[in-house]
């Protein structure tokens, strides 16, 4: 177990107030003017010696990210973006750093704006966290009350503005380029990829996009040392991460600990086991509801990080564990997190609109027990056309986890639907496209 | 997508009061010169909440001109987001999340106590005329589930029991008490905390 003096966010439960005199007692805003002049090249350079890999999903490494942006401003102002659009089904990890370690985030943004050039900053907070976002504005507001942001800040001679901007209840507005079009005052459909948001971002300008939890750790990684957060955690990834257990556990909760820790420990040590006891687990769903689910037996041994999860074939994601035992009806679990993709879909590329509806409506369907032999195959069939064609990677999230739950409970999921299929002998019909299934 | 239904019974008018006016001038600031489309979702909601919790069309077409941009874009975007209503809803408007891992720990008990206390079907006011509740998808407290959102405000750690209760409360006019129904601190594990204790317990 992680020890209590390396946990990072020591206010995550909120023992000691989010205001601006106890976050200044916890260390924050500390020397922070002497971060800054060290300069960009350090900052950027000690982010990369540490390791750090963004916590909002894709886990790409974010001292590279930051490198991408052009080292001089040219004709155009250069943006950073705190993606704080939280909508992964079993997530809710930025939610308690924006209402309990906000000045955490302030000082991250300023020290990640100066390295990367940029003089705003937009944090952009989902809809429904109205009341975590006013606490930010408050914390905003005693930042500059205290000089830390605006002109100068802290001394630094680099000016620094910080705005709120709420998103309106779309989970897609996640999406990188969707929560910068949500941001222009668009509809948040994502963008084609190149270009890449650190050369055409926001206003057609370099912008770099950050989670919130990913930014939050800047300050206390340049303040104790890259070496220091490079030995918590395995190499490539490193670091503590604030995991979030939720579902089927005796004290759903959450917790930071260090990347690599075994998932039976999480759910043993800190959210009180599952209920039921450990025999009763049916699946875990590792890190949101975009990831592949993983059966009981890799449960028993895998360990919470990015490359010990793909090498399972799921993720680490948001780190959002939600936790299935055997009293649920695992095929209506994923029906509902199919009917979420539904309902989510931007609607811009076909597969992904029309896939995202054709799942749902097939699991609902195969949780009732009424559906045909063939179709468990044409299920998957159809979750391979969306996966990959699509714009963004939201196709990916909504096809992963039914592949998840046929990789792994395919018997369940056909032993319930043992329907003969309604064609039956392979007839050269060209508009029936899923013949091919019938082929053996 | 949502698929949301536009009022019927629109008003023939709609201006932004004084005070709002105002706090359009602070927004539009927020954003660079010559990107004031930016500011049409906070503007958005500034109607929304000045027209009890719902925007009409005129609205829309009163902040397109504001705003300087075509009307079309404002609809795009305001039936896009399904924060927007754009059909009244109940005073206390009560959202129920019922995605898995709110499914899992008994949501739909839930949505079946908003059925019997409100009205069978979603979006529908109460016979006091209240409140109106609707199933959404994930709210972000998985960890407090399973929970509900009553205008701006999160009900954690719920059951039927306590959410009935809740109801009553509004029913009757009382005032509600947002945060954990089960006493529980924040999102620490009940009863099971092994972390950071010495700050607990200085």
């Amino acid at each position: 177990m992680l020890k209590d003096e390396d946990r990072i966010f020591t206010n995550l439960y909120n023992d000691l107030g989010p205001d601006i005199l106890s976050a200044q007692k916890r260390g924050d805003w500390k020397n922070t003017s002497d971060i800054i002049k060290k300069g960009k090249e350090w900052i950027i350079n000690e982010i990369k010696t540490s390791e750090l890999r963004g916590r909002g999903g894709a886990g790409f490494p974010t001292g590279l990210k930051w490198s991408f942006a052009p080292k001089e401003v040219g004709s155009r102002p250069h943006y950073l973006v705190i993606n704080a659009d939280e909508s992964e089904p079993g997530t809710c990890k930025d939610r308690d750093i924006l209402r309990f370690e906000p000045h955490k985030l302030i000082e991250g943004c300023l020290i990640a704006a100066y390295a990367v050039n940029a003089n705003k900053c937009y944090i952009y907070i989902r809809g429904e966290y109205f009341n975590e976002g006013n606490k930010l504005q408050e914390a905003i507001n005693e930042a500059y009350e205290k000089k830390l942001i605006g002109k100068n800040a802290c001394d630094s001679g680099w000016d620094f503005d910080i705005y709120i901007h709420y998103g309106a209840g779309a989970y897609i507005c996640g999406e990188e380029t969707a929560l910068l079009e949500s941001l222009e005052g668009k509809k948040g459909q994502p963008r084609l990829k190149p270009p890449f948001p650190a050369l055409i971002g926001l206003y057609g300008c370099p912008t770099i996009i950050n989670n919130v939890e990913t930014i939050a750790v800047v300050p206390t990684i340049l303040r104790r040392g890259a070496k220091w957060f490079s030995t918590i955690g395995k190499p490539k990834n490193t670091g503590t991460k604030i995991y979030c257990i939720s579902g089927n556990v005796n004290n759903p909760c959450n917790v930071e600990e260090e990347m690599g820790i075994s998932l039976k420990d999480l759910i043993e040590k800190h959210a009180g086991g599952v209920i039921g006891g450990w025999d009763n687990l049916k699946a875990v769903i590792p890190g949101g509801s975009s990831m592949p689910l993983l059966p009981k037996n890799v449960c028993e041994t895998i360990k919470m990080d990015f490359d010990s999860l793909v090498e399972n074939k799921s993720g680490l994601g948001t780190a959002g564990i939600v936790v299935i035992n055997k009293d649920q009806d695992i095929i209506k679990c994923m029906a509902r997190i199919a009917r979420f993709y539904k309902h989510e879909s931007c609607g811009q590329c076909t597969p992904c609109r029309e896939g995202s509806g054709w799942m749902w409506r097939m699991l609902e369907r195969m949780a009732k027990g009424e559906a045909s032999r063939d179709e468990v195959d044409m299920l998957m069939d159809v979750t391979k056309q969306i996966e990959g064609h699509t714009i963004c990677a939201f196709g990916e999230g909504s096809a992963w986890p039914v592949q998840g739950l046929l990789r792994h409970f395919k018997k369940e999921v056909a032993k319930r639907n043992n329907f003969n299929p309604l064609v039956n002998r392979n007839k050269n019909i060209p508009y029936l496209v899923d013949q091919h299934l019938l082929d053996k | 997508m949502s698929m949301k239904k536009i009022s019927k019974e629109q008003p023939s008018d709609f201006v932004f009061n004084k005070q709002n006016l105002e706090e359009v001038k602070k927004i539009i600031k927020n954003y660079p010169d010559g990107k004031q489309q930016s500011a049409v979702m906070p503007l958005l909601y500034l109607a929304q909440k000045q027209n009890d919790n719902w925007i009409p069309l005129v609205a829309m077409k009163y902040i397109a001109k504001l705003l300087n941009m075509p009307y079309i874009k404002v609809y795009e975007v305001a039936t896009f987001y399904s924060m927007y209503n754009l059909s009244p809803v109940g005073k206390f408007f009560i959202q129920v999340c019922t995605t898995t891992p709110c499914m899992i720990r008994g949501a739909y008990d839930i949505v079946n106590a908003c059925k019997e206390k409100i009205s069978d079907k979603e979006k529908e006011l109460s016979k006091d005329k209240t409140c109106s509740w609707m199933e959404v998808e994930c709210l972000g407290a998985c960890i407090n589930a399973p929970m509900i959102q009553i205008n701006d405000d999160y009900y954690e750690d719920l059951d039927k029991e306590k959410t009935e209760k809740i109801i009553n409360q509004i029913q009757n006019g009382e005032k509600l008490i947002p945060g954990s129904y089960r006493g529980r601190k924040n999102s620490e594990p009940e009863n099971n905390r092994k972390t950071l204790l010495n700050i607990k317990n200085a």
